[in-house]
């Protein structure tokens, strides 16, 4: 076959497709410890671990949220951490029907002689690392390659090695048992209007879709993660209406029907944007043969953590605004959200961060 | 845009939308002067003028054919013929509701330093013939370009050449108002199995959509022309079934759903055979977010030209032998063609013709 089809490629399909249910998406709880601390300081939370496992445990023990969520992605520290009462997180989350995942890629590194553009570390020893991952555990994971937008960007260099190092991470995922999500970002920094980050976006994804293929990646065994087409971060807001189109036309014109589900970033958007921007999608009247759903990490834990605050008298209130956003997206992924699901100024609020380094 | 847009897409989209529309096809009766006076020497019939517009008189005025057509591929001199008459084909076939179509490639030429592998030229004032094809009346166009499965075919530099070759002639095409039909056609030629006819085709048609998007082709607005997914000309046949399965597998991993239609060449199969596979792609259960229909030249013409054999009095029945034909493969697009087609001389005769040359 083009695609390499080894021991694991049933499971991989039948992973990704649930994965890929309508009604769930995915929870990016997978912060690195320097940028949880970022999150933590925030809220004049000490970066500890207790702080972390306390902050997770809150995430996957909120009552109500695990039948909107079909993933959780985690930070290799969280995939061996437990409750209070001693379960392992992950055990926690595959009886409740979440699929845990694991983030693998070791950041991003600078690509000499461009203008500021980057490549993705983490192929050394990755087989390996998945092995270790999949026995814990994880059956799925996540690698982040992040693009810009500019007079010159990107450069052809930066578009060819980022598609390059997320088809070789998708190839050796499959290898070892774990569907890998695929994660171009082009980042919303930037004066350019929508058609601008239409048009990259669409070579950035085609260019993804023809290194797969090099890499004779199963399609049916992975997840995409793009950004959703907007314009850029100096330029004037545009209705969710807009943004659906664009988005949806992208993909249509790049992601073959192979692909069960694209699972949306949501990048410096707020909860609501967030929200709204993917439930317009799921109202398209058009033709997707993949689902569109979320895996948001700031879209859906900003308020929640604004809410928890670091207290323990403030878990169960946090828990329930959590549950609010986790309802909101899920309902979104069937075009069912009518907006303004929690009155709370922070779901409202912008996320975005200039030049934005996880 | 990532497409270009030119002033013609609206009807560049409408008239691919149009050519895919359920229940019809494409006639593909653009043979060259020297291909057409094969098929007439097969049937004693003499290569002049007007035998040749004849010939194409009984095909477009066949009673029943047009409302199974959406199109038909014509060679250059039949776009300026006209029926016994007086009227131009290309307005009989206007009237009829069918886009007439015109071939623009001018042939194969070999690749040095290959195994006999070709590219295909006719880039040359291509604009122009485009204008000018466009002024008497084509609304798409059709290039074919060929590869071949072999030890070490086919290359690298034969996917590459086909495919920006394609790529090239898709765009001159749009900016002149004409659909680009895109035909990568694998030779069934071989003893291979039908997984690596399978991997061969994703392979070719990844590259393509990836040369499509390099020349920013609008999607929206081409078609397909590939290969069914089939064993060798050598090697044992397999059930209908099983060719769909592998053909739509392979789209569904290369073809982005913007691409409106697809519609498959004949190669060297018989009418029957070329028909019951449509249809059992038809009749498929998995995602197909573009039409599957038929551009057959060979399994639609074969029984027509034995029944006729170049006698006027024969015209008749050759016209009911076509129409039973043109009815099989429509029903055959909605998957309803239930094998009944009242089998004319020759429906059942293998059309392969080793290296075939047009």
């Amino acid at each position: 076959m083009s695609a390499f089809v080894g021991k694991y490629a049933d499971e991989l399909i039948k992973t990704a497709k649930y994965i890929a249910t309508p009604g769930k998406g995915i929870l990016a709880a997978d912060e690195s410890t320097g940028t949880i601390g970022k999150r933590f300081a925030s809220i004049n939370v000490e970066n500890v671990e207790s702080n972390r496992q306390a902050l997770r445990e809150l995430l996957f023990t909120s009552p109500g949220a695990f039948p909107c969520l079909s993933g959780v992605i985690l930070f290799e520290e969280t995939l061996y951490q437990k409750t209070s009462d001693g379960k392992p997180f992950v055990d926690l989350l595959m009886e409740n029907g979440v699929i845990p995942g694991i983030k693998v890629d070791k950041g991003v590194v600078d690509l000499a002689g461009t203008n500021g553009e980057t490549t993705t570390q983490g192929l050394d020893s990755l087989g390996a690392r998945c092995q270790e991952y999949y026995k814990a555990g994880a059956r799925f994971a996540k690698w982040r390659a992040v693009l810009k937008i500019g007079a010159t960007e990107p450069s052809e260099l930066s578009i060819q090695e980022n598609a390059k190092g997320l088809a070789r991470y998708a190839i050796i995922c499959q290898e070892n048992g774990l569907v890998p999500i695929v994660e171009p970002e082009v980042l919303t920094d930037g004066s350019h209007d929508i058609k601008k980050c239409a048009a990259v976006t669409e070579t950035v994804l085609a260019a993804v879709y023809k290194a797969l293929n090099d890499h004779h990646v199963l399609l049916e065994g992975t997840l995409l993660k793009p950004n959703m087409v907007t314009p850029g971060s100096d330029s004037p807001k545009v209705a969710a209406e807009v943004i659906a189109e664009y988005t949806v036309t992208a993909l249509r014109r790049t992601v073959p029907p192979a692909v069960p589900g694209i699972v949306f970033l949501s990048g410096g958007q707020s909860e609501e944007e967030a929200t709204l921007n993917l439930n317009a999608m799921n109202k398209l009247d058009v033709l997707k043969p993949w689902t569109l759903t979320f895996s948001f990490g700031r879209a859906l834990q900003q308020s929640t953590l604004k809410a928890w605050a670091g207290k323990t008298e403030n878990v169960a209130k946090a828990q329930a605004t959590f549950l609010i956003r986790c309802k909101g997206n899920s309902d979104a992924t069937l075009g069912k959200y009518t907006g303004g699901a929690s009155g709370d100024s922070a779901a409202s609020e912008s996320l975005y961060e200039k030049g934005y380094k996880y | 845009m990532s497409a270009f847009t030119s002033k013609f897409a609206d009807e560049l989209i409408a008239n691919a939308a149009y050519i895919g529309t359920p229940g019809k096809g494409i006639l593909a009766a653009d043979e060259s002067t020297g291909t057409i006076g094969k098929r007439l020497a097969s049937i004693n019939v003499e290569n002049v003028e007007t035998n040749r517009r004849i010939l194409r008189e009984l095909l477009f005025t066949a009673p029943g054919a047009l409302p199974c057509l959406s199109g038909v591929i014509l060679f250059e001199e039949t776009l300026y013929q006209k029926s016994s008459d007086g009227k131009l084909f290309v307005d009989i076939l206007k009237e009829g509701g069918v886009l007439p179509g015109i071939k623009v490639d001018k042939g194969t030429v070999e690749l040095a330093g290959t195994n006999g592998e070709t590219t295909t030229q006719g880039l040359d004032g291509l604009g122009d013939r485009c204008k000018k094809y466009y002024e008497a009346g084509a609304r798409f166009a059709k290039w074919r370009a060929v590869l071949k499965i072999g030890e070490n075919e086919p290359s690298e530099l034969s996917i590459h050449e086909n495919a920006y070759g394609l790529a090239r002639y898709a765009v001159i095409c749009q900016e002149n108002g004409l659909v680009p039909i895109v035909e990568p056609e694998i030779l069934v030629d071989g003893s291979h199995d039908i997984q690596k006819c399978a991997a061969v085709t994703e392979r070719v048609l990844a590259a393509c959509y990836k040369a499509l998007s390099d020349h920013h082709v609008l999607l929206e607005g081409t078609l397909l022309k590939p290969n069914m997914v089939t064993p060798g000309s050598d090697s044992p046949k397999v059930s209908p079934e099983v060719i769909a399965e592998h053909t739509v597998r392979a789209l569904q991993r290369t073809v982005p759903a913007a691409v409106p239609a697809i519609v498959f060449l004949s190669g060297g199969q018989s009418e029957e055979e070329a028909t019951r596979n449509l249809n059992a792609m038809n009749q498929l259960k998995t995602k197909k977010p573009w039409s599957l229909s038929f551009s057959f030249g060979r399994a639609l013409q074969q029984s027509t030209l034995k029944t006729w054999a170049g006698k006027e009095e024969n015209v008749k029945a050759a016209q009911e032998a076509l129409y039973v034909r043109c009815k099989a493969n429509s029903e055959a697009t909605l998957g309803t063609y239930k094998g009944d087609a009242k089998l004319g001389d020759g429906a059942a005769e293998s059309l392969h013709v080793k290296d075939y040359k047009y």
